[in-house]
């Protein structure tokens, strides 16, 4: 589903190349769960963002189901991230003035999907994330896993093949990080392809498949043996 | 996106921030406001002016004795001194086929007396046709009667205020009054409408040319008003006034010819003008409502960075983004537009109602011009704060706040 050849992604901070992603070479296959590890400033958020086509590749190709996508346009972009993926952030990013339900409603308005289709699917969502009763709150008024579950059923109500998850625990306590990781095992369980950058071990243990950064190079690539036995 | 859907984002963007938002369509409603105010003024004032001069006469044309113009030829101390305009000139004149009818005027002011009252006022001399010409109306009585022009006749009709001076609550009909050293009968009296360009019919006396002429001991008159048989035909009376002129005045048309035609469209010109130029002062105002929306806009760009970021991720493309944001600007300068058309409008109905002589209406061009400037005002300076959002890095506009 995603094939990475030495993609690479050099920002320019004061003058001097700071070589964010080097050579990165990576496949992975529909349906996998891969954890992203590492310290801060190994390139793993800088990886998320290339596979989320919200940032740019320096050189290298990314092919996307087949497709070389790395350097589309803007608007074909904004298509394959509106139809293939779902982004969930450590912050939430939840519009504040929205209720739960308009911003998991928000990708369906973008689309243009009709009215009632959009409250047919708005309510589905909310229920099979256990938000039903929080629909008419903003998210002033929800608490941190709330905030998040709403995160979430707005990146997966239109439907992405792909998951994207930037620390979805990182803003959570334990345990409402686990119902969140819970919620995403069934996602993936579900038949989605799910890549989260992660500092948490509990995600990482629990992942398909972990990968370990270091410097902006991919240092290890370990898969979970298929009896679930520890590394 | 559907357009609806565009609009509710846009609507509910404002909502959120509705203290800036409600001040900056305040400027716009008070730009709005004042052009068709301003307009409403201008456009009032026209039609006053227009209204009276339409009140004066039908195709009305006015001879006047001498010649406005600059000789080059002689010093103006060896000029010819103009010839006066006679009472048989104004006859020679009604003979035109282009000419309906001619009333005379000569001028002067003499003591009038009744009894022991007297009071100095403006005699004017003409004939019976003058009411028809000059669209005069009766309180009571009749007015000059019809008679041949050069022949005198002890007859007067008072303007309103004489009358009332001279006779208190009597009727003045039927009594006889004196003006200089000879003896009138009231005839008739004004109704207290009435102007007539530069004199205020309420204070005159209206006698026979001729008498007024033997009164002054003048032959010449202060004007002729000669009303022609159409409005088509007011170029041939025109050219026929000339040439009857210059065949009694030895080759010469001495006289200044106006007519009501061409003063009433260099008024109309003049202050079709002078509206649009207030109106037009009044739209910088709106210009200056465009960079307040500009502004806001901006601050609501830098303010919602996140949300644009988060916008771009889920897939909007820039072109949506723009779309939203020039939404945004569009609902603020036209629902400022819309409080301002209805201040507007009331504000020129309270003026209105406060000057009643004055008909404060903004000209038809005035409310769909207003509210297509605001509308393009905002959108105009809505387009870079939309297109700074459009293009606004998703990555950098997700992770600003990190």
């Amino acid at each position: 589903m995603i094939r990475l050849d030495a993609l690479s992604r050099v920002f320019l901070a004061g003058g001097q190349a700071v070589h964010a992603l080097r050579e990165a070479t990576l496949a992975i296959e529909r349906g996998d769960f891969v954890a992203v590890v590492g310290p801060s400033g190994s390139g793993k958020s800088t990886l998320l963002h290339l596979l989320g086509l919200l940032d740019r590749p320096t050189s290298g190709s990314y092919r996307l189901g087949g497709q070389d996508v790395g350097r589309l346009g803007e608007p074909a972009q904004a298509r394959l991230r509106r139809e293939k993926i779902g982004f969930v952030f450590q912050s939430f990013h939840l519009v504040p003035r929205m209720t739960a339900a308009q911003n998991v409603e928000l990708p369906l308005v973008l689309a243009g999907t009709p009215p009632a289709e959009r409250r047919r699917r708005v309510a589905a969502a909310l229920d099979s994330f256990r938000l039903t009763e929080r629909a008419g709150h903003r998210p002033g008024e929800l608490s941190g896993g709330q905030r998040q579950r709403v995160a979430i059923a707005r990146s997966t109500i239109l439907g992405p093949e792909l998951l994207l998850a930037d620390e979805p625990t990182g803003n959570l306590d334990r345990e409402t990080g686990l119902e969140v990781l819970a919620l995403l095992e069934r996602l993936w369980r579900d038949g989605l392809t799910l890549v989260v950058v992660t500092h948490n071990s509990e995600i990482a243990e629990r992942a398909a498949r972990r990968i370990r950064m270091l410097d902006g190079r991919i240092v290890a690539d370990e898969r979970r043996d298929e009896s679930g036995a520890p590394r | 996106m559907r357009p609806a859907d565009v609009a509710a984002h846009a609507l509910g963007s404002l909502r959120g921030a509705r203290l800036r938002a409600v001040l900056t369509l305040l400027a716009m409603a008070i730009g709005v406001a004042a052009v068709i105010v301003l307009t409403a003024l201008g456009e009032g004032a026209r039609r006053f002016v227009v209204g009276e001069f339409a009140a004066l006469g039908t195709n009305l044309i006015i001879v006047l004795p001498g010649r406005a113009e600059t000789v080059g030829t002689a010093p103006p101390l060896l000029g010819e001194i103009p010839r006066d305009l006679t009472l048989d000139d104004a006859i020679a004149l009604a003979r035109s086929p282009a000419i309906r009818r001619i009333a005379p005027l000569a001028l002067g002011a003499a003591p009038v007396a009744r009894g022991g009252l007297e009071r100095e006022v403006m005699i004017l001399g003409s004939t019976a046709e003058m009411l028809e010409l000059q669209h005069l109306e009766l309180r009571s009585g009749k007015f000059l009667p019809p008679t041949a022009p050069d022949v005198p006749s002890p007859v007067a009709v008072l303007g309103a205020t004489v009358a009332d001076e001279l006779f208190g609550g009597e009727s003045p009909l039927g009594q006889w009054i004196r003006v200089g050293e000879r003896r009138f009968r009231v005839v008739g009296v004004l109704a207290s409408r009435g102007r007539s360009i530069g004199f205020d019919l309420h204070d005159v006396v209206v006698v026979p040319v001729a008498s007024a002429q033997a009164l002054f001991n003048s032959f010449s008159l202060f004007r002729v008003g000669v009303e022609a048989t159409s409005r088509e035909s007011i170029p041939r009376a025109v050219r026929a006034i000339r040439e009857t002129i210059r065949r009694r005045h030895d080759g010469e048309d001495d006289v200044t010819v106006i007519t009501q035609d061409a003063v009433l469209s260099t008024f109309d010109t003049i202050l079709r003008a002078l509206t649009l130029a207030v109106g037009g002062i009044a739209a910088i105002s709106l210009i200056v409502a465009g960079v307040l929306v500009m502004n806001v806009m901006l601050v609501s760009v830098a303010e919602r960075t996140d949300e644009i970021g988060l916008l771009k991720a889920l897939g909007a493309p820039p072109r949506q983004i723009l779309a939203l944001f020039l939404a945004e600007a569009a609902a603020l300068a036209l629902a400022g537009a819309l409080v301002g058309v209805v201040v507007g409008e009331l504000g020129a109905r309270a003026i209105e109602r406060a000057y009643p002589l004055l008909p404060v209406r903004p000209p038809a061009w005035a409310v769909p011009a207003a509210v297509a400037t605001a509308l393009g005002a905002g959108l105009l300076f809505g387009i870079l704060p939309a297109r700074r959002a459009a293009r606004l890095d998703p990555l950098r506009a997700l992770t600003h706040d990190r």
